[in-house]
């Protein structure tokens, strides 16, 4: 048995674990559960000797231990089979069963016959009917998974946590996961199952274990509870932001999607979007919802141009059909993305402030037509800083000294210097204090009393409530709801983002 | 605390100059011969073509790319330099010829250098063939080309007007020195003035911010591939004059030298950081530390050597100075 004991785990003062508990049972499945941030995925990689730094007690078949990496934990018979599946693509299933544990000879060189045949078995274990010396390149993501299953069976694991493993495989492989999940539970093993899919956990779990802000809610058996209580263990939370009316009242329409679709750039049968269709107005927010994999940052993607060749469908501003194909295309038509990822997607960190807020609208800051007017640019980049408050002693300072919360300001200064009509905000306050957040709020209220209509990405659903005048919510590449923010619960939400079938 | 971080960071700005100034000073007090105006315009002369090629090379290397075919393309405008001076073009079967001035040859030469760049630019941006690779194709069929156009054999003796740029004075500086000049300060004003400098270092810094950004990648990228091979080709215009000849293995090795300069003048060749003004300094670095050896007797074996350890030691202090940030 696994048993955690107040585990309390931190990233630079923010609180991922505060005082977990919970115990995973062998030969049971155990199903972890709670909304994106809950905690989960901190907890695994705990488990898995990815964080060794944290405060509490794993005790592991009665004995306290400290994994000091995943090779440690590993050797103990810990497991894990992450979602982004871990696989070296170009050498074979049986080079990557075995990769850091190779079978050698008495000379130390690889014993490529006695790893074929241990290979072979341990593919028929799994019911994957491939040879050992196929490229892993050449299988499907399903058929990856089992090589990974592979990979820890010959680890003799006999705890195996699996990620959302049914994320992105079909519904026959989902059969034979779950044929091959109750033989290992016949085993003897410990399973650890991650996932959003309600109806899979009912189905497959006999253990559940909620995890909510950090925080263990509640254990039992999953024949003692119901759908709707399982739900409301993982929203119950009360409310820290004021939940707002809406405003919008007959508004003009300022942005028309309809039928967007989006193709998987090498699954090409996969759609990430699936025949999206909404209306966006001026002075509204729209909050969008939805859990991992849901497609949301595909969607502002596609409506900002950055999926040209794969996307299909039509974009209306201000009930002009526009051609998007690019993101330049998309600024013109007046949409303006803040991406997800402030510092991969958003800044030129080595950059100064200045040129960072300057960096969309230089075309706009010249002069004679070839010059930067040097004048010009100070005179923006320090309105922005202004406004919004930006923390620095100098707009000469390079972007990456400044906290996260500055960070996503300069982003959204450089965004709103483009004066867009529509602005699409991705996770906006993501690992930003909490007064940041409050600022952030503020100024989309502000910007949209001003005409602006927005739309914000969010996995948190009180922050959804209290800035929404809408809220769309999203499950697997559809659009599942469209609530009014009179009607919106967090009960609500979840269970339209929640897959069902 | 923020004065000090600015003086540090001003430290590590004029890094390649105080190396210069002391490694100067150094062979002042070892060489008497060092510190004369006739030896100093010689080393400015030395370097002219390397600073002309390392200019370009810098703008593509801050946009996170490489151009390795600039010593073939040298080779090849080069040619194409001398021999329109020489013969011409003529279409027989339409019984036409054309004769050039120095200007149009000069002119051809540098635009055709400008097309080979953008069909590079092409093949890295269109075809997305890393950079390395593409240029690498590019340095062999340059290469070829300028046999094929020359039959292997230099083409000589191109009038005393043509040999004026490679060779002749200004007010006392040699015109190679003037070239260089005019080069450096256009590209200095282009990175630090313009969109399209911007545009470089943003590409450079973090591509996708940069598209997210509505930058039109594509057009950048080509744009610096295409500057790039237009200055290796004026550089084969001044060697061709120089020599007053034509040689098909001319230039051979020359983007070694180009991108030593770059890396010695502290841009980072993952892209995002540099300037022109470094590698200047970087190519007189090396100059200076050919002309200093030569003046010592070292042999020029050792030459190597040295002018190695001096690239090592260069990246080595700036990567020092990046992770003390």
């Amino acid at each position: 048995m696994l048993v955690a004991k107040n585990i309390s785990k931190k990233f630079s003062g923010v609180i991922a674990l505060s005082d977990v508990s919970l115990e995973l049972h062998p030969g049971k499945v155990n199903a972890i559960i709670g909304e994106n941030g809950a905690g989960k995925s901190t907890l695994m990689k705990i488990f898995s000797g990815v964080h060794t730094q944290y405060e509490g007690e794993i005790l592991y078949n009665g004995r306290s231990v400290r994994f000091s990496g995943t090779r440690d934990a590993e050797a103990a018979g810990i497991a894990i089979i992450h979602q982004e599946l871990n696989l070296v693509p170009y050498l074979s299933v049986a080079e990557n069963i075995f990769l850091g544990r190779e079978i050698t000879n008495n000379l130390g060189i690889l014993d490529q016959k006695a790893m074929r045949r241990k290979a072979t078995e341990l593919l028929s274990r799994v019911h994957l009917s491939v040879s050992p010396d196929t490229k892993v390149t050449e299988l499907k993501v399903g058929q990856q998974q089992l090589v990974e299953i592979a990979r820890a069976l010959y680890a003799d694991a006999s705890v195996i946590i699996m990620d959302e493993p049914t994320s992105a495989i079909s519904d026959k492989e989902v059969e034979n996961l779950f044929l091959i999940i109750r033989q290992l539970k016949g085993e003897g093993k410990t399973i650890v199952y991650i996932s959003h899919k309600l109806k899979e956990l009912f189905a497959m779990a006999d253990r559940y274990v909620v995890l909510r802000d950090g925080m263990s809610i509640g254990s039992g058996d999953m024949k003692d509870i119901s759908q709707d209580e399982l739900i409301q263990k993982m929203t119950g939370r009360k409310l820290s932001f004021e939940k707002s009316g809406s405003t919008v009242k007959d508004k003009e329409e300022l942005l028309s999607v309809k039928n967007i679709s989006l193709k998987h750039p090498l699954f090409r049968i996969t759609k990430l979007l699936n025949n999206i269709s909404f209306t966006l107005h001026q002075g509204e927010i729209i909050g969008l919802y939805g859990l991992m994999g849901a497609g949301r940052t595909e969607l502002m993607e596609t409506i900002f141009g950055l999926h040209p060749k794969n996307s299909t469908g039509e974009i209306a501003v201000e009930g002009k059909t526009r051609k998007i194909k690019s993101p330049a295309q998309a600024i013109e038509a007046g949409i303006a993305l803040v991406p997800e990822d402030r510092k991969l997607q958003g800044l030129i960190l080595n950059q100064t402030i200045r040129s960072n807020i300057s960096m969309a609208i230089l075309q706009k800051l010249q002069r004679w037509g070839f010059m930067l007017n040097a004048k010009k640019e100070r005179e923006l980049a320090a309105e922005y800083i202004g406004n919004l408050a930006i923390k620095t002693s100098s707009a000469t300072n390079a972007a990456k000294n400044l906290s996260g919360g500055n960070q996503q300001k300069i982003v959204l200064a450089k965004w709103l210097a483009t004066h867009p009509k529509i602005l699409l905000l991705d996770e906006p306050t993501r690992g930003i204090d909490i007064n940041a957040k409050a600022e952030i709020y503020k100024l989309m209220k502000s910007l949209v009393a001003g005409g602006m209509g927005i739309i914000m990405v969010s996995s948190e659903l009180p922050e959804i409530l209290a800035v929404s005048d809408r809220v769309l919510v999203m499950c697997e590449g559809e659009l599942t709801a469209s609530i009014p923010i009179e009607e919106a619960t967090e009960t609500e939400i979840l269970k339209c983002a929640i897959h069902k079938n | 605390m923020i004065a000090l971080a600015s003086y540090k960071k001003n430290i590590s700005r004029f890094q390649s100059v105080i190396a210069l100034f002391i490694l100067c000073i150094v062979l002042g007090v070892l060489s008497d011969k060092f510190f004369t105006a006739a030896n100093g315009l010689n080393v400015l002369r030395q370097v002219a073509v390397n600073v002309c090629i390392a200019t370009g090379m810098t703008l593509i290397v801050l946009t996170g790319g490489i151009d390795l075919s600039v010593g073939s393309v040298l080779a090849l405008c080069g040619a194409i330099t001398a021999g329109l001076l020489k013969n011409g073009l003529s279409f027989p079967s339409a019984d036409l010829f054309v004769g050039f001035t120095i200007l149009g040859a000069v002119l051809a030469a540098v635009i055709i250098g400008a097309l080979l760049g953008s069909f590079s630019g092409i093949v890295v941006t269109s075809f997305r063939v890393p950079p390395f690779v593409a240029t690498l194709a590019m340095l062999t069929i340059a290469r070829g080309l300028t046999m094929l156009y020359t039959g292997g054999h230099p083409i000589s003796n191109l009038g005393e007007d043509f040999a004026y740029i490679g060779t002749g004075s200004l007010l006392g500086v040699p015109v190679p020195v003037w070239i260089a000049a005019v080069v450096v300060l256009i590209a200095v004003f282009i990175t630090r003035k313009t969109k399209l400098g911007r545009y470089i270092y943003a590409i450079g810094g973090n591509e996708t911010a940069a598209r997210l950004s509505g930058i039109r990648i594509n057009k950048v990228k080509l744009t610096v591939y295409a500057i790039g091979a237009a200055l290796a080709a004026l550089g084969g215009v001044i060697v061709t004059s120089r020599l007053d000849s034509a040689q098909p293995n001319a230039g051979i090795s020359y983007e070694l030298d180009a991108i030593a300069a770059v890396v010695i003048g502290g841009t980072s060749l993952n892209g995002g950081k540099g300037s022109v003004w470094g590698t200047v300094i970087g190519a007189v670095i090396i100059g200076v530390l050919n002309n200093g050896l030569v003046l010592l007797n070292v042999s020029p074996f050792w030459q190597q050597v040295v002018k190695g350890a001096v690239i090592l030691l260069a990246v080595i202090v700036d990567k020092a100075g990046d992770k003390k940030e």
